[in-house]
């Protein structure tokens, strides 16, 4: 579904990414995992599209499309979607229509008819309750003013409805506490299957407790260093970011 | 060296062939008015931008144009202007062709006994008492350039009265429709009178059906008695040439609610300015607006907020979108008299910039002659935010959708105080439309 080879990105004239390689299938669960400022963030925005940052090298194919050349519109109609670090406040605009807008220009992409307010409301309904979600949050404007869980939430919310092929996870679990970080999970869970992949970027392995991954990465300085199944979460709680450090220096990062 | 004003002599000189339209009104106390407020408005010439009160905004070459009164009317049916009729709002409706009222197009049939909706022109024939009484009580024809013209040719334009403790529901639609040709001069004059404990809703609107070079110059005077409402949208979507040019004078009894909404959308060059007077106790006063300007579009609000009792509170928010090297001026002014204690006035101007070569003049005026008061101002420039445009966009939203949506969150401030529920969705749709039109916020 995705493959990345050699990727490279810098933002701010800055090089953050120096040659990434990544291949993912759908049906799988791949997890992200590195230290902070290892560029983890920067990879998930630049499958995005996020104009800020630059991609200097390398290529990223998705369904057999160049990706990069493809504005960040078209790969969420094309199935992308990230589960934002920090979700952006949208004062003025309301959740429900927001994502009724977003939904329907998805539909429209996928030749589908466009949802009227009822027919959303009747489909958010049971995603709502997947997710444990106060219902009024939809009435409220995007993201503003939201708890940090309740922000984290609502991104899972919009994954569920929008019904990605890839969905990109940016630190889901930070600022969740144990209930919430389960019934993300389980909302997660839920939409494991055989046509969807998963990306879980994160920096603790907690998470990876409830979300298990088929496969973990460890990325440091821009590069993967250590790929191996999700046993390599637990020795990488163990060892600690050193350990990271020299996997790096080894590989020459 | 340039002069704070030029001869208003090009203009003036219609006023013989005018006069021969003035029928019925000719020999009244009325023309006495014009009369006198052209003689003034032959003093006050037009002004230059060396005038402070003009300074950003250039009307002076207006002296130098060849105008033609407004051609009588040619016929149109209400289909011809559907387009410009909120649907579910029919139920009063005066309808002006270049500054005369159109019977066929209007209909003025079901409203509460004892309301006076009529042309303006009707009542002066009929000397209507309460007219007499209001009719350029409020306006500054002695002070204004253009007031002053707007009065030298007094004709025709809206007349509603609601006598005392009358309701009425539905709102008042007042259409101002110029046909657009070159070089046509209309002075449409409105007034609106809600005596005490009486409710209104108006919306006075400005269309046009051509885009050619001609000039709207209006009055409205407003007049609300004891513990009166009035919500008052102006919505202005005249033609891409034309030159509009607005006051609204409002006289503000005790314990009176009014509310302004002025919209801008239309027109290339725009001067409104916006009267109120606080003139009893406890009233309650909005004034707002929104704009959106492109091209070369110039849109001059100019404000005054005049707080002349104790107890009164106002609000005001302008808000402004302007895209390509458009043009925004506002002026602001609060003025609190001496005995004006526990005032309460907020003030706030905001742009919104879709382009680097759009610009604002934007100056608050605060002049505060009373110690115990709360008065207070702001005002911002800014741009659409980054982060929540790339968010939208990672939604599937593409991206002039995206900025069409924030725009219109940016102008809600405004459009969510018109009371009127339909109406207010109207107006939200002309916005929208409006948006689309605009270069920034186009689908490429
Ligand atoms: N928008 C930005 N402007 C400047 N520097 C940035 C920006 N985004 C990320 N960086 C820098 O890039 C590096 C990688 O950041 P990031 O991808 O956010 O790491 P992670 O998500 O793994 O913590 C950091 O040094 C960070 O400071
Ligand atoms: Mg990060």
């Amino acid at each position: 579904m995705l493959e990345i080879k050699n990727l490279q990105a810098r933002v701010e004239g800055k090089q953050i990414l120096k040659g990434l390689n990544l291949s993912i299938k759908a049906g799988e669960v791949h997890a992200i995992m590195g230290p902070n400022g290892s560029g983890k963030s920067t990879l998930a925005q630049v499958l995005c599209g996020r104009e800020a940052y630059e991609v200097t090298g390398g290529s990223v194919t998705y369904e057999g499309k160049d990706l990069l050349e493809l504005d960040p519109e078209a790969r969420a109609r094309e199935g992308i979607f990230l589960a934002f670090q920090y979700p952006v406040e949208i004062p003025g605009v309301g959740n429900s229509y927001f994502l009724r807008t977003a939904l329907n220009a998805v539909r429209e992409h996928r030749g589908q008819e466009p949802l009227d307010p009822m027919e959303f409301l009747e489909l958010t309904k049971e995603k709502i309750k997947l997710l444990k979600m106060d219902e009024s949050l939809l009435k409220r404007s995007v993201n503003e003013g939201f708890s940090g869980g309740e922000k984290k939430r609502n991104e899972i919310f919009q994954m569920a409805v929008l019904d990605p092929k890839l969905a990109i996870m940016d630190e889901t679990d930070s600022g969740l506490d144990i209930d919430a970080l389960r019934i993300v999970a389980d909302g997660v869970n839920s939409l494991r299957g055989k046509d969807r992949a998963i990306l879980v970027v994160t920096h603790y392995q907690r998470l990876l407790e409830y979300i298990v991954p088929d496969y973990v990465h460890v990325l440091a300085h821009g590069r993967i260093v250590r790929s191996g199944g999700k046993e390599l979460a637990l020795e990488l709680e163990e060892k600690g970011y050193a350990w990271v450090e020299e996997l790096a220096e080894k590989a020459g990062v | 060296m340039k002069t704070v004003k030029e001869d208003a002599g090009a203009i003036l000189k219609l006023f013989d062939a005018f006069e021969k339209e003035c029928n019925g009104t000719r020999k009244s106390w009325v023309h006495e008015l014009r009369q006198k407020a052209r003689a003034r408005a032959a003093e006050l010439g037009i002004p230059t931008t060396k005038d402070e009160e003009w300074r950003y905004t250039n009307v002076a070459p207006l002296a130098k144009r060849a105008f033609t009164r407004p051609a009588p009317a040619k016929s149109l049916a209400v289909k011809d202007i559907a387009a410009l009729l909120p649907p579910g709002l029919a139920e009063a409706r005066l309808v002006f062709v270049d500054g005369r009222y159109t019977e066929a197009l209007s209909n003025v049939g079901s409203l509460p006994k004892g309301v006076t909706l009529s042309s303006l022109h009707a009542a002066l024939a009929s000397d209507d008492k309460a007219l007499r009484a209001h009719l350029a009580q409020y306006a500054r024809q002695n002070d204004h350039p253009f007031v002053a013209l707007n009065t030298a040719f007094l004709l025709d334009g809206a007349y509603l009265h609601v006598p005392k403790d009358v309701e009425v529901e539905s709102p008042i639609h007042v259409l101002h429709i110029a046909s657009g040709g070159e070089g046509q001069l209309a002075h449409p004059r409105n007034l609106f009178v809600v005596e005490a404990g009486a409710h209104a809703t108006v919306l006075e609107h400005y269309a046009a059906l051509a885009g050619g070079t001609y000039v709207t110059n209006t009055v409205t005077e407003v007049s609300l008695g004891e513990g009166a409402q009035l919500d008052h949208t102006k919505l202005q979507e005249e033609g891409a040439g034309a030159t509009h040019i607005a006051s609204i004078e409002a006289r503000l009894a005790g314990k009176a609610n009014f509310a302004n909404h002025n919209v801008t959308l239309g027109g290339e060059l725009t001067r409104n300015d916006i009267n109120a007077v606080l003139d009893g106790e406890q009233v309650e006063c909005t004034v707002n607006g929104f704009y959106i300007a492109n091209g070369t579009q110039h849109v001059d609000n100019h404000t005054l907020v005049d707080h002349a009792k104790p107890h009164c509170h106002s609000y005001e928010i302008y808000k402004g979108v302007m895209d390509d090297t458009s043009n925004a001026v506002f002026n602001g002014k609060i003025f609190v008299h001496q005995d004006a204690q526990k005032t309460d006035a907020k003030q706030d101007n905001k742009h919104l910039l879709l382009s680097r070569d759009a610009e604002v003049q934007t100056k608050p005026q605060l002049q505060i002659y009373a110690d115990d008061v709360k008065c207070t101002h702001g005002a911002t420039v800014g741009q659409l935010d980054a982060d929540a445009v790339f968010y939208m966009r990672s939604r599937g939203i593409g991206r002039a959708e995206a900025l069409r949506i924030l725009t219109f969150a940016f102008a809600e401030d405004v459009l969510k105080e018109i009371k009127h529920q339909a109406m207010r969705a109207w107006i939200a749709s002309r916005v929208h439309e409006r948006m689309a039109h605009t270069t920034g916020l186009k689908t490429r």
